[in-house]
């Protein structure tokens, strides 16, 4: 299910301002990519390219292009939804919708999108709170509202509920900038296991973060406010933190600036 | 006395930094250092000498509302003062500035502008809530004696006006009617004009459709009237009907439910929409089962309020519906009533039964209004957001 995305000369507009500049890059299927950079560099405007959600903010405009697989994102003829159900997307807040169940929850994605029986639904709420590492912790209140759980376990059920439509492409924008040091360890762990079925990329302000889950890093960065942002080198992690190629890369994984 | 904190926050730097005079102002507590801590060269230390405040005990404000009362009373009885109003102003007056001064007294200058503040919410709460009580009070007292079964089920048909029995069935069936065609044309459209307005609307279109949403806000219902008579019954041909009447009641109700429906879809966080939309949900569908559901508490209040305006319209009910004293159950055709019409018809008769039956009307209007209310209260609470483990 897993796919490749090729990134060739994506620029991205927030009206007549230039967010990101010329990104050309690949992402490896059944791997996680994390992206790191000072805040205002255009790591989650590119994210969000990535699955046409870019678009959804007024002004916002996209020029280049995305291949998955195959398929141009942004070729004539190719509707967003469509996409948006191929690659999913986790944002840095929990967003559990508040007037659904916990159940609800999790299959909104398909409810939302046709009919299923009863018993495909429950298969489908066990199957990815199971794969969320939720399921023990929440499978005596279904029905209880998502909202009423702590902030890393709606997290946990946001990223149940992206993964339960089965899309090739799991995008994360920040997802554990919002929680602590326990329930970031609990979505680290999930990512790894979660790699094996889906491309995953990651956006991350936390450098170990990058270090810890991720097998590809890029670094973005911008020359000045107000300046596009630009991404400066994509390489194995190892090779970003250990040696790269340029030195504001360097500089930055080394604390020297940003 | 530790006024310390009082000078950090109840007065402002300029007269905090002359000191004495406020120490005098404070009511001769100890100045100098004592008040403004301690002095290190000439940086003022602002931390206070202890954090301990002397507070009036918790019976106080009772007691202020009580004491102020009785001043008003008697001050209303020595100076021979015709109206309980007076009396009333003179007890608010007294209360706030007592409060004020008794605050400023014991606690101090930050505390007094705090009770002051409060006390004169709640004098303000007070003058608001009473008139509405005492015309509830007037309304049940004078209306409950008239409404009997038999008075809402019967309509006025060959009851003279001094004569005694007669009912509103005809006035409530035509008020039911014609603010539900009105509910039916009116919240459909503003509804989705509202939707467009927050989800869709952007540039020049929206901006007009705002403008003149908020123009029709200030249409006053007898020109709503009268442009459904031009328009309905004089260049259509058509004649006097409920439903002519809910033609005008829907024009009023339109913009109040698309100012308030669109206020209400603006809280729902983008967040849920972006949630919705990353699973694939195209947008039409993330507005009906992701944005309505989560703002549908607001909105059915709103709806409600617009209701609860239309169902106590009566001028283009005169013009439109013509009024009738005789059952009209088909709202497309014919005269029919309304309550707030028949109140005004009865009252007008100026006889005693008469006045007893506008009373009992009104009485069943207001109630006829709050049973809405609490429907829909419940429909919105059983659909609203859920919170809880």
């Amino acid at each position: 299910m897993a796919k490749r995305i090729d990134v060739t000369g994506l620029t991205a507009f927030y009206g007549a301002h230039r967010a990101i500049d010329d990104i050309s890059m690949h992402v490896e299927p059944r791997s996680v990519t994390a992206f790191i950079g000072p805040s205002g560099c255009g790591k989650s405007t590119f994210l969000r390219t990535l699955n046409r959600m870019h678009e959804v903010t007024p002004g916002g405009r996209v020029e280049g292009q995305v291949m998955l697989d195959n398929e141009d994102l942004y070729g004539p003829g190719v509707d967003p939804v469509q996409v948006r159900r191929t690659i999913g997307m986790v944002f840095q807040r929990p967003n559990p919708f508040p007037t659904m169940s916990i159940y609800d929850n999790v299959v909104a994605g398909l409810k939302l999108n046709g009919k299923f029986s009863r018993a495909e639904l429950d298969d489908v709420v066990e199957k990815n709170l199971r794969g969320a590492n939720l399921w023990n912790e929440v499978k005596d209140r279904l029905n209880k509202p998502g909202s009423g759980l702590s902030g890393g376990q709606q997290q946990r059920l946001c990223i149940a509920r992206a993964t339960s439509v089965e899309p090739d492409v799991l995008l994360m924008d920040e997802p554990c900038s919002a929680l602590d040091p326990i329930s970031t360890l609990a979505i680290e762990d999930l990512i790894s296991q979660l790699k094996s079925r889906f491309t995953i990329v990651i956006v991350t302000h936390n450098m170990q973060q990058a270090a810890r889950v991720s097998e590809r890093t890029a670094f973005f960065n911008l020359a000045a406010v107000g300046q596009p942002g630009k991404l400066i080198e994509i390489d194995t992690t190892d090779k970003i933190f250990s040696n790269p190629t340029q030195q504001a890369t360097e500089d930055y994984i080394s604390g020297r600036f940003g | 006395m530790s006024d310390t904190v009082k000078d950090l926050n109840g007065r402002t730097p300029a007269t905090a930094a002359t000191g004495k005079d406020g120490a005098a102002a404070d009511g001769g507590s100890p100045g100098g250092e004592g008040r403004n801590g301690k002095r290190s060269g000439s940086t003022r230390v602002l931390r206070p000498a202890t954090l301990k405040q002397p507070r009036l005990p918790r019976w106080a404000p009772a007691a202020l509302v009580a004491g102020s009362l009785g001043v008003g009373v008697l001050t209303g009885v020595l100076g021979g003062l015709e109206s309980r109003l007076q009396w009333g102003l003179i007890a608010a007056l007294v209360f706030v500035a007592a409060t004020f001064a008794v605050t400023t007294i014991v606690e101090g200058r930050r505390q007094a502008t705090d009770r002051l503040a409060a006390s004169l919410v709640w004098t303000s709460f007070v003058v608001a809530i009473l008139p509405l009580a005492s015309l509830l009070w007037e309304t049940i007292a004078r209306g409950i004696p008239g409404v009997s079964w038999y008075f809402l089920t019967h309509s006025m048909n060959g009851v003279l006006s001094w004569q005694e029995g007669g009912g509103i069935y005809h006035a409530l069936l035509g008020t039911v009617q014609q603010v539900l065609l009105a509910s039916v044309i009116a919240i459909p459209i503003g509804l989705l004009t509202a939707v467009y307005l927050v989800e869709y609307g952007r540039g020049r279109l929206a901006k007009t459709i705002t403008f003149f949403v908020d123009v029709m806000t200030g249409i006053p219902s007898i020109v709503a009237g009268l442009f459904v008579l031009s328009m309905w019954i004089m260049m259509l041909g058509f004649g006097y009907s409920g439903f002519a009447g809910a033609l005008a009641l829907s024009i009023l109700m339109m913009p109040i439910v698309v100012r308030s429906t669109e206020e209400m879809l603006k809280l729902v966080p983008g967040e849920l929409r972006e949630a919705s939309l990353a699973l694939g949900v195209p947008k039409w569908r993330t507005i009906l089962k992701v944005v309505l559901p989560t703002a549908i508490g607001g909105i059915t209040t709103g709806v409600m309020l617009a209701l609860a305006r239309i169902a106590g319209e009566t001028a283009p009910i005169i013009l439109l519906v013509f009024g009738s004293n005789m059952i009209n159950s088909n709202p497309f055709e014919g005269a029919q009533s309304s309550l707030p019409l028949f109140v005004y018809e009865q009252w007008a008769f100026g006889t005693e039964s008469a006045y007893d039956r506008a009373w009992a009307a009104a009485l069943v209007l207001i109630a006829f209004i709050m049973i809405l209310n609490l429907v829909a209260r419940g429909i919105a609470r059983w659909k609203a957001p859920k919170t809880g483990r």
